[in-house]
């Protein structure tokens, strides 16, 4: 039996509602258990002694006097380190021709950025590792510095890993069609020369691992604040020679990811390698300075983007010349090319076109790694595309809605393959860009816009179309060898008082997922919410899976929580069956009992089935089968990636006397197939795009020529804060996915995507009666400035 | 990070803080509302510290009129400051500046002495007293004395404070009949520290300017004042532009502050027009 959306009031409908978060009273009550909280017998912390250079030799470490400080227990190098962890090498086989060199945890004879470990002092407290670490005297001999993108494959570069033979780490171009001709004839060409800054995703919790080896029953165990629990019990296995069935990885409450936890970073890696060695818990969590210098970086791209159209606004050809710099390696085991072919692959994603070219670049530089960080590359392509679109409107005299409406693929055009060669199942561009009309009151909008103008202030509109990759398939990851799990798996019981427990391998970051699973159960079986307790974040118990990245959650594990469910229902109304000496198919479970399908007169709760069934098995029919316990797993299999779809809208105001943006409004319409809970997808959007405008207008970290990094702090590292957050309105079409009966694509990335070109196109918008344009993000008041001509030394 | 200190002790009265700062070897430091210092602490960017807590000393705190000018004593809260009716009707100026630092959590702990003693250049306190012309009363190992905030700021985070030295209060002139009072700046987010910032003051004897952020220290801005006294508020700006010596860094190149400083001077004298009418 399939579970009919269509209709709201059906028994048991919790998805499609917003139901409380189960964990939410624990977590703002204080009684959550984040990593930094566990206190183990005979614990030890270790601090890292960094390297202060960009590129530096190690030509000696004296660890005498660190070693004379009170509860300084022990101090490693990387020599020692490596005896009992092997290094590590981030590429994959599917991203051709990516390369990199070994990586250790901590650094044996090189450090190649500002931030890396170089040895390690283990202590009875953080504080006396940090005071030993403060004392261990490493002598250096200073190397040459790649520390810009653009000259990197220059001749004159230094090579930073000499065997590698040049600073190329990825190179890939995705074309389709004939560019240079349609380019050539087309009626405008409008290039631009965009970038978008070096980010890093500034997680609440920073990151936290505590690491336990058993020398008694060989066995590790770790708790670790991870997106990816079951990739890292892989990781450590594989570095430290253990066998994947001895290390345990345990997640408890996460305190924000953001994609920067599901990376494999030197230091926790060797937090747990000292742990192998020592045979006990030591404990490593990054303070907020080292986060800024060691937390992977993201988005440091520079592009040059050209659109050609004909007269009429139809988008004849794109064609984009990307750069990334990556840092000194590429980051294990997702590999730091996959934002700059995130990149190729989805610049022009909503629109109907025929020639396009996409080129990425990556090159190595002495800087703290980059990697995936919500939204991977959608932002760049995103940013890359509209503002491109927007341009060409301009240059045709045209409204960018209308420039749009021409382009975007029809909402029947489905199933379809762009010329990105991205497939798309379903998506909804002009039913979405209708109903963000219809919410901002454009027209209205844009008469206030002129009026004001006339007063001489100056308010922009920008728009911005877009499409996200979620649920995705081994095509992301496995197919290149990693051992990543696309699938994903949740087993659903019941016990005997006729609770349910589900186990499930995606996790919880804080994005709420233990809802979306516990309300999904609780429909699937036919409980309510509170009845199911929700399990995740653990190896050893959880079913084998991938945990949360690319807005996987829902729409896979969801999909397997339903499965799960369903099948439990089906055990329990096949034993209800028995016991009620009724046909099963008769039967349904509401509200926790069961009850007669039509009438829905009851019929026995489900505690007193489970009382019978734990405990006086001997009354039901002998080879009745009894187990209230169920297991499914899901794995999208026809297309590699569910795309959603959506678009935003900014509304700003330049004073053009400073340069500040002020964000008057924003809204976003997006497509995420079935919506679970809609609490929790207007919270990801919100939280989305306020990690976009953040992008848009304040985050920038910045290095200066010797790669030595200027703003590792809160305080001149500039997060969104809440007095420049615009009011945001969410709207929503649902265009469900046919591959799974839940019909959920993900949430967690549209907002971000979205949200820094729609701040772009706004400013632009307000700017151009001024001839000004700016595509260099942030816009900070300077660059505002500078593009309006006022500042010119 | 960790801070590394050195010990703690907390103050009975005055006369305690000053004799356990004398004793404590130069590494005495006199611990206030703790938003800088300790942020300070927790970067290791001041170690070893001999922590003399004078967060309690009540005696230190409120605001009072004294022989027709205002004292504000040294613990003074930042919400305080920003709420106290003397302080709305007699220095308006401090009252106005409160709002633009930090945020609510920050201006509950931090006090008006603490954020002088500090001397960051960024602050809104230091170029406010400058501009009010306010005395700075300290007392220390040899006594009480008086300085002029003219005297007091001397650099990047070093003033006229001697080894020892407790700031405890200061007194300034009450706003005249008519005087207007105001503080323009722009900072990034609400609650940063300004890119450039001014504080405006209009009374019978002419304008005084004192402008923050845009240098290592306070500075009164006497070419633009000047100008403005002459009613040429051209001559203002380009005279502020050449007071002034910004910095560049990750948020504004010195060009930007620059240009800034005197937009927001024609937004005060603006400010002052209307609100003289
Ligand atoms: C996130 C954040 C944002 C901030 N933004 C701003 C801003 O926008 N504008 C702004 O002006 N400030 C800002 N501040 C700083 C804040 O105003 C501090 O409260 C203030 O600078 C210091 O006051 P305090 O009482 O906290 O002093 P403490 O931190 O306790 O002490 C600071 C220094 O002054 C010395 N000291 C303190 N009191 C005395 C005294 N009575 N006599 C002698 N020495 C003394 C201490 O020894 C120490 O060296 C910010 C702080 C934070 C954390």
């Amino acid at each position: 039996m399939t579970i009919d959306f269509g209709h709201p009031d059906r028994p048991n409908s919790y998805i499609g509602k917003t139901v409380p978060r189960p964990n939410a009273p624990r977590l703002v009550q204080g009684r959550g258990e984040y990593v930094d909280d566990m206190v183990l017998p005979r614990m030890l912390h270790v601090a890292f002694v960094r390297s202060p250079f960009a590129h530096a030799r190690i030509t000696g470490i004296d660890a005498a006097e660190a070693k004379a400080v009170p509860g300084v227990v022990r101090i490693f190098t990387g020599a020692e380190v490596a005896e009992v962890c092997t290094p590590w090498v981030g590429v994959l086989a599917h991203l051709q021709g990516l390369k990199s060199p070994p990586e250790y945890a901590i650094a044996v004879d090189r450090a190649c950025w500002v931030g890396e470990p170089v040895a390690a002092v283990v202590a009875t407290s953080r504080a006396a590792a940090e005071e030993g670490a403060a004392l261990v005297e490493v002598d250096y001999d200073v190397l040459p510095v790649v520390a810009d993108m653009m000259t990197a494959l220059d001749d004159d570069t230094p090579v930073l890993h000499a065997d590698l033979g040049d600073n190329l780490a990825f190179r890939r171009v995705n074309e389709q069609g004939d560019v240079d001709a349609a380019m050539a004839g087309a009626h405008k060409v409008v290039t631009a020369h965009f970038t978008t800054a070096r980010h890093t995703g500034v997680t609440p919790e920073p990151r936290s691992i505590l690491a336990d080896w058993n020398p008694a029953d060989e066995r590790m165990t770790v708790w670790h604040s991870t997106q990816a629990p079951h990739m890292m019990q892989t990781a450590l296995a594989t570095h430290l020679d253990i066998a994947e069935s001895r290390v345990r990885v345990i997640c408890g409450d996460v305190g924000g990811s953001y994609g920067i936890k599901v990376h494999v970073y030197p230091d926790e890696v060797a937090t747990a390698a000292i742990a192998r060695i020592m045979g006990r818990p030591v404990k490593f969590i990054a303070d907020r300075l080292e986060s800024f210098s060691t937390d992977i970086h993201a988005r440091d791209h520079e592009i040059e983007a050209k659109i050609a159209v004909d007269a009429e606004g139809r988008i004849l050809a794109m064609d984009v010349d990307d750069w990334t710099a990556i840092g000194a390696y590429s980051v294990y085991p997702r590999t730091s090319a996959m934002e700059g072919n995130q990149v190729v692959n989805l610049c022009g994603g909503p629109y109907d076109f025929e020639h396009y070219r996409a080129r990425t670049s990556v090159v190595f530089q002495n800087k703290t790694p980059t990697c995936q960080y919500r939204a991977v590359g959608h932002p760049i392509a995103v940013a890359i595309t509209e503002g491109l679109v927007d341009m060409a409107a301009a240059e045709l005299g045209m409204d960018p809605v209308e420039i749009r409406r021409r382009n975007l693929y029809a909402d029947d055009a489905y199933p379809v393959t762009s010329p990105a060669k991205m497939r798309f199942e379903g998506l909804s561009h002009h039913k979405s860009l209708d109903l963000l009309l219809d919410l901002m009151d454009y027209d209205g909008l844009r008469a206030e816009q002129a009026e004001l103008r006339e007063k001489g202030v100056y308010r922009g509109i920008g728009i911005a179309s877009f499409i996200e990759l979620t649920n995705p398939s081994p095509f992301m990851y496995g197919i290149g060898g990693a051992r990543i799990s696309a699938q994903d798996g949740c087993t659903v019981r019941m016990d005997p008082d006729g609770s349910i427990v589900a186990l499930s391998g995606v996790t919880e970051q804080g994005q709420g997922t233990e809802a979306m699973l516990s309300q999904v159960v609780a429909e699937g079986v036919g409980v309510a919410p509170g009845q199911v307790h929700v399990i995740t974040g653990d190896t050893q118990v959880t079913p084998y899976g991938g945990g949360t990245w690319a807005s996987r959650g829902a729409g896979i594990g969801g999909e397997a929580a339903l499965r799960a469910a369903r099948a439990l229902r089906d055990s329990i109304l096949e034993v209800a069956g028995a016991m009620l000496q009724s046909d099963a198919a008769g039967l349904d479970i509401r509200d926790g009992e069961v009850v007669d399908a039509k009438s829905g007169e009851a019929r026995m709760p489900l505690e007193e089935l489970g009382r019978i069934v734990y405990f006086r098995g001997d009354t039901l029919p002998q080879g009745l089968p009894r187990e209230l316990v169920q297991t499914r797993h899901y794995i999208t299999s026809e297309y590699p990636f569910a795309f959603t779809n959506g678009v935003q809208a900014s509304y700003v105001e330049v004073d053009t006397d400073t340069g500040n943006v002020r964000l008057l409004k924003h809204w976003c319409v997006e497509d995420c197939g079935r919506i679970i809970n809609p609490m929790l997808v207007d919270e990801q959007i919100r939280g989305g795009i306020v990690q976009g405008l953040g992008g848009a207008l304040f985050e920038e970290i910045h290095y200066d020529e010797d790669g030595q990094l200027l703003n590792g702090s809160m305080a001149d590292y500039l997060v969104p804060m809440a007095a420049e957050m615009p009011d945001m309105v969410i709207g929503h079409v649902e265009t469900p996915t046919k591959e799974s009966s839940l019909g959920a694509k993900g949430a967690g990335e549209a907002g971000t995507a979205g949200a820094p070109a729609a701040v772009m196109n706004a400013i632009n918008d307000a700017l151009r009666p001024m001839g000004a344009q700016v595509t260099h993000m942030p816009f900070t008041p300077e660059r505002v400035l500078r593009a309006l001509g006022t500042l010119k030394d | 990070m960790k801070a590394s200190v050195a010990g703690y002790i907390r103050a009975n009265d005055v006369a305690h803080a000053v004799r356990l700062l004398a004793s404590a070897d130069g590494m005495g430091r006199v611990l206030a509302g703790g938003q800088s210092l300790v942020a300070a602490m927790n970067m290791r960017l001041s170690t070893g510290d001999m922590l003399v807590d004078i967060s309690r000393l009540t005696e230190l705190e409120g605001v009072t009129e004294e022989d027709g000018r205002l004292r504000i004593g040294a613990l003074t809260r930042h919400a305080e400051i920003g709420r106290n009716p003397l302080i709305q009707t007699h220095a308006p100026l401090l009252a106005e500046a409160a709002g633009h630092i930090a945020h609510a959590a920050i201006r509950n702990r931090g006090t008006i002495g603490g954020a002088l003693a500090h001397a960051d250049p960024a602050a809104e306190f230091p170029a406010c007293i400058l501009c009010l012309n306010a005395v700075l009363h300290v007392t220390g190992p040899d006594g009480s004395r008086d300085i002029a905030a003219g005297d007091f700021f001397h650099g990047l985070f070093e003033t006229a404070l001697e080894e020892g030295e407790i700031l405890t209060a200061i007194s300034l002139p009450k706003a005249e009949p008519g005087e207007v009072q105001v503080v323009e700046e722009m900072a990034r987010r609400a609650g940063d520290y300004a890119l450039a910032g001014l504080c405006v003051t209009r009374r019978r004897a002419g304008y005084r300017i004192a402008a923050f952020s845009v240098g290592p220290r306070p500075i009164l801005a006497t070419g633009a004042m000047q100008a403005l006294d002459a009613g040429d508020l051209d001559a203002a700006v380009a005279n502020l532009a050449e007071e002034i010596e910004p910095a560049s860094d990750t948020q504004a190149s010195a060009a930007y502050r620059r240009h800034l400083a005197g937009v927001l001077l024609r937004r005060a004298a603006l400010r002052i027009e209307g609100e003289a009418q």
